[in-house]
């Protein structure tokens, strides 16, 4: 638009863009939502008789200083995974709860496929990473069916179908597939060898490398390809993408597929890595299913903002912990804030522009142009309450 | 015998928190909000029931102190859906986990435990003729609501609201205080469902103990189509397969099989419901789906 002519112009038209596009940033939603759980954070920590700068420091110390590193990077393969499992649906308006479910499959797929496989170590490894991103898939694509055949709403269905996932994988470990003699409800440990490879000593395994390479393929497939552009519009206006010709109940089988390919992954990256089997609960209790959730909805299910809030949510879980032990906060504030920023970015809050001139209204607009939560399941007709009750806010 | 009067009884004890907060939700339905934070205001209801009776003595305060908790969480809800008109989706589920992480907080910081309050002192709820007060109070309200809102002018208006905002606000009635009325109406009955099961099927509170039976409570609302009557239906259904659950576990069942048995019930009910539904409609329209 702008004629090339006159080089001067054009980078002052790039830098007034650029702090705009930094205004926009800091006056966003997610802004305004993260900064508004550190601040109610801070006045629990206040009532609890603790000092909140010392305890957000043991958070940041505790969880990227040399000790907490390692523990950080192996939460945020697993919070990561998870997050993007639930970031591909979401993307397009879709909700999987069913997370626990399809990782817990994928988790004791994997310890099977460790345990019984004939082959040599290094191909077992592949086998029963691969036995758990079926498994997780597989799942997952029964409660995509619930949706597309019976018209069972994904968000139910697919938590739903969660509950007797981990029942299942519960008797199974304390039953046909317990370690004789243990009075812990697992499986026998991994043959020696079947494991993910480690970075050195640390706990940190080449889970992170493959998680890492889903969310590169993510950023990609959401970028430069046709499918992702059909995603993202489905998940801005699904009744236009179904009038542009994008199918539907195809898009929802793939991507919640998909979803339970990766929960299926981290479940099997869990059994894989240390403790190196099955432990009944250890792959849910951390809760990487709604901390994937959270971060996913943080950034709007955008690939590099799930990254960046995976990284801050299991710096803030690990962080937790220190917190705990330096000023006796209960580590569950650190879920509460969690909780909060969602909260908050969920009623659309966000610092008010400085008044100059009041021309459009903040919301009559719409979606919000400046950042990717403008994109996010605020806008959206949540899928859910189509059955249910017929397009109420059509 | 496998069915009788005792299974029976215990069916209808498991279903009353169901049932009180499915209720809830269903009015909230009616008035259009989505409302998926059930599981989450039960939560609230639970903890603040078991402290307040543990406190003062008298699973009474409880009771109230759990519905005014709940209504009060419940406004989370209500200002970030109705007046700021956000996700309901995102919000019902940001709630949960707030709660999750709120009562557990408050659990250690309160009571100095992790994981489970179990104190002998702890006065839970008395049993009137083999169930608690609030059971009754549950059937009750399925009688009343179905009245509200079938009869009575704040019904009509309320699901006026729900259907045509726009056009029950030409006719003067305000869509955004019917709708805080109906998501502080699931408030009080989600933190009674929370109190009777922390204080009424049990006594005593441990983490996440809802343990679903929110997101149960929605799936009734589903089945039963936001009608009081389809709704209590629903709850029975839930309850008799959690009390064949337990009856089948003393038979020798493993834990897991009958843990999982009322989420599966749920879930081919609303197969079912939604096949017949479809098959209901592709008679009448001609199309199917």
């Amino acid at each position: 638009m702008a004629l090339p002519l006159d080089p001067a112009r054009n980078t002052r038209i790039a830098r007034i863009t650029r702090i705009a596009r930094i205004k926009g940033a800091l006056r966003s939603p997610v802004t305004f939502s993260v900064v508004a759980g550190l601040v109610i954070g801070a006045l629990f920590l206040v009532g609890t008789g603790a000092d909140p700068l010392a305890a957000y420091g043991a958070v940041v110390s505790g969880s990227l200083g040399a000790d907490g590193i390692g523990s950080t990077l192996t939460t945020g393969t697993s919070v990561l995974g998870m997050a993007l499992a639930l970031a591909i649906p979401l993307r397009a308006g879709l909700i999987n709860l069913g997370g626990d479910g399809q990782m817990v499959l994928g988790g004791i797929a994997a310890a099977v496929t460790g345990l019984y496989s004939p082959l040599p170590a290094p191909l077992t490894v592949v086998l029963a990473l691969l036995a758990g991103v079926a498994a997780g898939a597989a799942y997952a694509a029964l409660a995509a069916l619930c949706e597309n055949r019976f018209g069972v709403p994904l968000l139910v269905s697919s938590l739903l179908l969660s509950y007797p996932a981990t029942s299942l994988a519960s008797y199974l470990v304390r039953y046909p597939l317990k370690e004789p003699g243990s009075s812990l409800p697992q499986t026998r440990r991994l043959p020696e060898g079947v494991a993910l490879p480690a970075f050195g000593t640390s706990t940190v395994t080449a889970g992170l490398v493959l998680v890492v390479l889903a969310a590169a393929a993510y950023w990609f497939a959401d970028r430069r390809t046709a499918i992702g552009y059909e995603i993202r519009m489905t998940g801005l206006n699904p009744r236009f993408a179904a009038y542009a010709g994008v199918e539907r109940k195809g898009l929802t089988l793939r991507l919640v597929s998909t979803s339970g390919a990766l929960a299926g992954l981290v479940g099997s990256i869990g059994v894989l890595s240390f403790p190196y089997r099955f432990l009944d609960g250890s792959l849910t209790a951390p809760g990487y299913t709604w901390t994937g959730l959270t971060a996913a909805l943080l950034a709007a299910a955008a690939p590099l903002g799930t990254v960046l809030a995976s990284f801050f949510f299991a710096v803030l879980s690990v962080g937790g912990l220190s917190m705990e032990r330096t000023t006796e906060v209960p580590r569950e504030l650190t879920q509460v804030l969690q909780a909060i920023v969602i909260v908050f970015l969920a009623a659309r809050l966000r610092f008010p522009r400085p008044r100059r001139r009041k021309a459009q209204g903040p919301t009559a607009q719409g979606p919000a142009p400046e950042k990717p939560t403008g994109q996010g399941p605020a806008d959206r007709q949540p899928p859910a309450q189509e059955p249910a009750s017929q397009g109420e806010f059509a | 015998m496998f069915f009788d009067s005792d299974l029976l009884t215990s069916a209808l004890r498991a279903l009353t928190p169901i049932l009180l907060a499915a209720l809830g939700g269903a009015v909230c339905e009616r008035a259009g909000v989505f409302n998926i934070g059930l599981e989450g205001m039960m939560l609230m209801g639970c903890f603040t029931a078991v402290t307040t009776s543990w406190f003062t003595g008298s699973p009474w305060l409880g009771v109230l102190a759990a519905a005014l908790a709940s209504a009060a969480y419940s406004l989370i809800l209500a200002v970030g859906a109705v007046t700021l008109r956000g996700d309901a989706v995102v919000l019902g589920i940001a709630m949960n986990l707030l709660a999750v992480g709120l009562t557990g907080f408050l659990l250690r910081t309160t009571f100095g435990v992790q994981g489970t309050f179990d104190d002998p002192s702890l006065a839970g709820l008395p049993l009137v003729g083999g169930f608690s007060p609030l059971a009754y109070l549950a059937w009750a309200a399925v009688g009343v609501s179905a009245l509200l809102l079938s009869r009575h002018v704040w019904g009509l208006r309320l699901r006026g609201v729900g259907e045509a905002p726009d056009a029950a606000a030409t006719l003067g009635v305000s869509p955004t205080r019917y709708k805080y009325a109906a998501v502080l109406a699931s408030g009080v009955l989600c933190g009674l469902a929370g109190a009777q099961l922390a204080l009424g099927n049990v006594t005593l509170f441990s983490e996440n103990m809802t343990a679903g039976r929110g997101w149960i409570a929605v799936v009734a609302v589903m089945l039963g189509r936001a009608l009081p009557l389809g709704v209590l239906l629903a709850a029975l259904l839930f309850g008799l397969a959690e009390a064949a659950g337990f009856r089948l576990q003393g038979l020798g069942m493993p834990q897991q099989a009958t843990d999982a048995a009322p989420y599966v019930v749920t879930l081919v009910a609303l197969f079912l419901s939604t096949a017949q539904r479809r098959r209901r409609n592709a008679r009448t329209t001609g199309v199917a789906s």
